[in-house]
C-alpha cells in the first residue's frame, strides 16, 4: 500500500533492516557519506544489472536511470518503493541488516513485459 | 419446475464447484431487523467474467483466437440465464501501439456482443489502461467506475488500473466516500475491481497500492464483498468481515500467490487444453447477504 510511498519521503524506512532516501536530479545524496555507489539501468522490461550483491551492513546507493518509462523499483520485503523518471537520476540508499535474497520488481505497469521486470537483492554475510 | 438453485447445485455436480460465500447470518444479526430488507427484492444470479487478453499471442494458450468465443458460447448455453454479465478487466492483452489497442477493443467488443443477456458491465485492467490512463478503454465502453443497483444490490465498480502505478486516486476515493455514505450501514454492498484491494502477493505485484483506503472506507459497511481478476485463478480472502474473490481467467492460469519465483503463467496442457480457465455464476441470497459461487470451465471435460 502506500505506506512505502510515505517511507520514500521521510527517508524512516528503517523498520525491516533497509535505509532509504531517493532524491531525482541532484548532484549527490545529502548526507556526504562515502558509500558505495552501484548504477542501475532500467529499461523495458529489465534492470541491469538485476542481481546485486550487497553485504550485511553495508551502506550503498543504487543510482537509476530510467531510458524509456517511468518504472518502479519496489522491494516489498523492506517496504521500499520509487519511482523512477526518466532523464533523471534516481537515487535510493540502503544499509541491509539482515543477510538473505529479497525481490525487486517494477511497480509501475510498463508493457507486455512487466510482468517480468524483476530482479534480486542478495545480501552477503 | 425445477428452481434456479437446485438446478445449480445439479450442475455443479457435473463440473462445476460450489463455493459459499457471504456472513451465513451476521448482516441481519448486526442489524437486528430481518424487516430491514425490502421485501420486494428477489434473489437473483449474475454471471463473472475475467482476464480475457484478446489479442494474446503464445504458448501459455496456443487456442487464444478461440477461448473467450468458445467461453461467450458456454454462457449463452446456461440453462438460466443471468441478470448480467460483468467483465473484470484485462479484457484485452496490451500493446503499446493506440491502434492495435484499439482494434483488439473492437474485435472484443463484437464478440462479447453474442452474449444472448444484456446488460454487460465492463472495467479496465492494466493491460487495457495503464499505457493510456483508460483513454481507449473510456472510447469503447464508458467510464472506468460507476455504481449501479439491482435488486436491492449496489454494486459499486472501482478502478484500480487506469494509474500504471495501481492506485485508486484520491479523487476516486473522495467519490467512493460520498457513495457509501450515501448507503444504509446494513445495504447489500458488492465491490468489482480488478487488482486485489489487499497486498496478495506484493513481489508479483498483486496488490493495490492504495487499497487500504478503499477498504477503510468499505469496512464500516456490514455487508461488502468485493470480486476482483488479475491473477488468473479462483482465490478467496477476508478481510475482516469482507470476502474478496478472484476469478479465473479465460487466457491462461497463473501459479499460486507468491508459490514461485516469476509469476509465469501455467504450461498448456494439450491433453487437457482450457484447463485452470472459465467464468462463475454468482448468486446472491439477499436475506443473509450470501454469495454462492459457482465454477464453470470454458468447455464441459
Amino acid at each position: 500500500m502506500d505506506k512505502s510511498r510515505r517511507r520514500l519521503f521521510s527517508g524512516a524506512a528503517t523498520g525491516l533492516g533497509a535505509l532509504l532516501w531517493a532524491t531525482a536530479g541532484a548532484a549527490t545524496r545529502p548526507t556526504g557519506k562515502k558509500e558505495r555507489v552501484i548504477k542501475v539501468q532500467a529499461k523495458k522490461f529489465v534492470y541491469t544489472p538485476n542481481r546485486i550483491v550487497l553485504k550485511q551492513g553495508e551502506s550503498v546507493v543504487l543510482e537509476f536511470t530510467a531510458l524509456d518509462f517511468m518504472h518502479g523499483f519496489k522491494i516489498p520485503d523492506w517496504n521500499i518503493r520509487a519511482d523512477l523518471m526518466p532523464g533523471q537520476v534516481t537515487r535510493v540508499s540502503l544499509k541491509p541488516d539482515n543477510a538473505g535474497e529479497f525481490d525487486f520488481l517494477c511497480d509501475n505497469f510498463c508493457g507486455t513485459g512487466h510482468e517480468e521486470m524483476s530482479g534480486k537483492i542478495i545480501v552477503t554475510a | 419446475m425445477i428452481d434456479r438453485r437446485s438446478f445449480l447445485r445439479l450442475s455443479a455436480l457435473g463440473g462445476g464447484a460450489v463455493f459459499m460465500s457471504g456472513l451465513y447470518g451476521k448482516a441481519l444479526g448486526a442489524t437486528g431487523d430481518q424487516a430491514g430488507m425490502n421485501a420486494s427484492t428477489e434473489d437473483f444470479y449474475f454471471v463473472q467474467m475475467s482476464d480475457s487478453h484478446w489479442g494474446y499471442s503464445g504458448d501459455a494458450n496456443p487456442e487464444a483466437a478461440n477461448t473467450l468465443k468458445k467461453a461467450v458460447a458456454a454462457v449463452n448455453a446456461l440453462e438460466v440465464p443471468p441478470d448480467f454479465i460483468v467483465f473484470t478487466g484485462d479484457l484485452t492483452h496490451t500493446t503499446d501501439d493506440p491502434k492495435e489497442r484499439r482494434k483488439r477493443m473492437s474485435e472484443f467488443r463484437d464478440i462479447v456482443g453474442e452474449l444472448k443477456v444484456k446488460p454487460l458491465h465492463f472495467m479496465p485492467g492494466e493491460h487495457d489502461a495503464s499505457l493510456d490512463n483508460g483513454t481507449a478503454f473510456k472510447e469503447f465502453f464508458g467510464q472506468t467506475h460507476y455504481t449501479f443497483d439491482h435488486k436491492g444490490v449496489h454494486f459499486i465498480v472501482l478502478d484500480n488500473v487506469s494509474d500504471p502505478g495501481a492506485r485508486i486516486g484520491d479523487a476516486q476515493l473522495d467519490w467512493l466516500k460520498t457513495d457509501l455514505s450515501m448507503q444504509p450501514a446494513d445495504a447489500r454492498i458488492v465491490v468489482f475491481t480488478h487488482r486485489p484491494l489487499f497486498d496478495l502477493a506484493p513481489k508479483w505485484d498483486w496488490a493495490t497500492r492504495d487499497g487500504d483506503k478503499a477498504m477503510a472506507l468499505l469496512l464500516p459497511h456490514a455487508n461488502v464483498t468485493v470480486f476482483y481478476g488479475h491473477i488468473h485463478q479462483e482465490h478467496h480472502h477476508q478481510t475482516e468481515h469482507i470476502k474478496h474473490h478472484a476469478a479465473k481467467s479465460l487466457i491462461f492460469p497463473l501459479p499460486a500467490p507468491g508459490s514461485q519465483d516469476k509469476r509465469t503463467p501455467l504450461v498448456w496442457d494439450a491433453a487437457a487444453p482450457y484447463k485452470g480457465l472459465g467464468f462463475r455464476e454468482v448468486e446472491t441470497e439477499l436475506k443473509t447477504a450470501e454469495y454462492e459461487i459457482s465454477e464453470f470451465p470454458v468447455i464441459k471435460s
